[in-house]
């Protein structure tokens, strides 16, 4: 069963890779193999628009020009206070997820390489519980949300500088 | 789902890529002494294949205490006692002098004979006669270099002994493949204790050497697993809901204190490792992680930010009130007891650069030993000499080593990839030697 859910999860994840034409930014193509998995269990509407391969119809997580194309948001340094410029997208996201109460996401908490990695731990599911508490404060059901801390450990940008600093201490919705 | 993740191979024996030791700063008034090539008494068909005084010298080398002669500086070179000259080494100003030969002692065995000598008395000081197998004649070479060790500074030496690290290396497809290894304190023979696509994390002996616990978030989110290092045998210990991290072994090797956020935030608990049964030591709002065992076992050090800053607090194993230990600085973490519980391993901030620290408990003097911007992860040898800790060279992780003193510092080189987060294994029983 769960063999078969994969292989139509691939699918779909394949059309909407065809339809899009490249990977969102911030999620790696093979990292998003395990969200549209995840996705399967919940509501199937997402699959007919992208494979029709037209004018955008699709699941609205892969369309280009909508809010909630982007997933990631990101923090100052040693801070888990969500950003102002982050609150429209991570509203857009509480309203997705209010509307489609089968959807799930994982929430997952990132920081920069300094200090130690067991404290960066720590720090990174503060990050993912802000982001958790935002959005059930805008409506989403806790059953939807989920969080997991990676610290340092899961670098987006590889670099010891500032860019690659600022671009690390986020937080992934994983859908 | 959990199948998706579940790219993990168990690769134990398997050799990884081998880690190089530079001296990058040595320690002045390192003693004199002269290792001479030990003699082999048995035929050239199965001379053995390791250079037992290459490798008690490069030891001695190492720790910065010693100066040993090279060989193409001696006069001569006697394999026994009866056919040492003392003139020819004061003549060169050595205070010490070490002999020996290797030969065969049954099948597949080995004899290893040493001397130690005072050049200026001009006598014995000590001697071994060790049997050993080709398999073991390194490990032997560590323990003479052990004894030579002991004899001359009065402190036991921690070359028979090995480091546990993490490697990571990012793939054509962007992945990355992280492996736990170990590997002799000299960096030789690294072997796979687990190896991942995923995350793993934060290493730590058990009091025996036998076990690894770690973190692995092989499932999709981080749980603790115990692993026999010899066998390969692990058993999942901890994945509760939330953080599962920074396990530490109590002295006993009873228990294990870990970080778990199942009830919120981060908290240390401590986990009767018989009875799979936790309870908390700390309760508080804010992040409490990394716990470290005073070698009494009466306490534990961890890393909170309940102050506002990441700072090391102590608490009673027992639980209770937590004593705030350093004020120095607005970062403190990831505090280790030395093995004489004197003094706490820590990394420690300043002017925006991560370094290793020593604290003395006693007159609460911390001192900054490394010279990275990036420093981590730092860990006692068993005998204190040294503390290992993880560095960046080059946008690379690399390993570093500095002694307790400060005075000598070595860094610790892998061909590709990073390596980091070092743990010093605990004194081996000779019986539990690999």
């Amino acid at each position: 069963m769960k063999s078969v859910r994969f292989a139509l999860g691939s699918l779909v994840l394949l059309f909407a890779l065809f339809a899009v034409g490249c990977s969102s930014v911030g999620t790696k193509p093979g990292e998003s193999g395990a969200s549209v998995e995840d996705r399967s269990g919940g509501s199937g509407v997402e699959t007919s628009g992208a494979a029709s391969g037209g004018a955008w119809s699709g699941n609205p997580l892969d369309n280009p020009d909508s809010p909630l194309y982007r997933k990631v948001v990101y923090f100052e340094f040693d801070q888990s206070d969500i950003r102002a410029e982050d609150y429209d997208v991570l509203r857009a996201h509480a309203d997705y997820l209010a509307s489609n109460r089968g959807v799930n996401v994982v929430i997952e908490g990132h920081t920069d390489e300094r200090g130690s990695r067991e404290y960066n731990i720590a720090l990174g599911e503060r990050r993912a519980n802000a982001v958790q508490r935002f959005l059930e404060a805008e409506g989403v059901d806790a059953s939807q949300l989920s969080t997991v801390s990676y610290g340092e450990e899961r670098p987006d940008v590889m670099g010891s500088d500032e860019h690659a600093w600022a671009r690390n201490r986020r937080a992934v919705l994983r859908y | 789902m959990r199948k998706l993740f579940l790219v993990l191979l168990m690769l134990w024996q398997v050799q990884a890529a081998a880690l190089t030791i530079e001296i990058t700063q040595g320690a002045e008034g390192a003693l004199p002494i002269a290792i001479v090539p030990f003699g082999w008494k048995g035929g050239p068909d199965r001379a053995p294949g390791q250079d037992v005084a290459a490798i008690v010298t490069a030891d001695l080398a190492r720790s910065g205490r010693f100066k040993p002669l090279a060989i193409a500086d001696m006069l001569a070179r006697p394999t026994s006692g009866d056919a040492v000259d003392f003139r020819d080494w004061r003549a060169l100003a050595m205070e010490n002098l070490v002999v020996g030969e290797v030969s065969p002692n049954g099948p597949g065995g080995y004899l290893v004979k040493f001397q130690l000598f005072d050049v200026f008395r001009g006598e014995q000081i000590t001697g071994y006669s060790i049997p050993t197998t080709e398999r073991d004649l390194r490990a032997s070479a560590h323990h003479i270099a052990d004894i030579i060790y002991e004899t001359l500074t009065g402190q036991p030496g921690a070359f028979a002994t090995r480091i546990a690290y993490v490697t990571s290396t990012r793939g054509r497809d962007g992945k990355d493949r992280v492996v736990l290894e170990v590997a002799d304190a000299d960096g030789y023979g690294p072997q796979t204790i687990v190896s991942s696509n995923e995350p793993l994390m934060s290493p730590a002996w058990s009091p025996d050497g036998r076990k690894l616990a770690y973190v692995s978030f092989e499932q999709g989110k981080p749980s603790i697993w115990v692993q026999e290092v010899f066998t390969g045998r692990r058993d999942k210990i901890a994945s509760f809901k939330g953080i599962n991290g920074a396990p530490a072994w109590s002295p006993d090797g009873r228990s294990l204190a870990l970080t778990l956020s199942k009830d919120g935030s981060p908290d240390i608990y401590v986990m009767d490792l018989a009875r799979r049964s936790v309870r908390a030591v700390t309760r508080h709002s804010a992040i409490d992680t990394e716990p470290a065992w005073s070698p009494d076992g009466r306490y534990i050090v961890f890393t909170s930010d309940r102050g506002g800053s990441p700072q090391i607090y102590r608490v009673s194993s027992a639980g209770g009130e937590a004593e705030r230990l350093t004020f120095e600085g607005a970062y403190n973490a990831r505090a280790s007891y030395s093995p004489d519980g004197r003094q706490l391993a820590l990394v420690t901030r300043e002017d925006g650069k991560y370094r290793i620290g020593v604290m003395d408990l006693q007159t609460r003097n911390l001192r900054v030993l490394s010279d990275g911007s990036l420093d981590e992860s730092p860990s006692f040898a068993p005998n204190g000499s040294m503390i290992i800790y993880a560095s960046r060279a080059r946008g690379r992780g690399v390993l570093a080593a500095v002694s307790t003193d400060g005075r000598v510092r070595q860094r610790l080189g892998l061909q590709a990839g990073d390596v980091r987060e070092p743990v010093w294994s605990p004194y081996y029983q000779r019986e539990n030697r690999p």
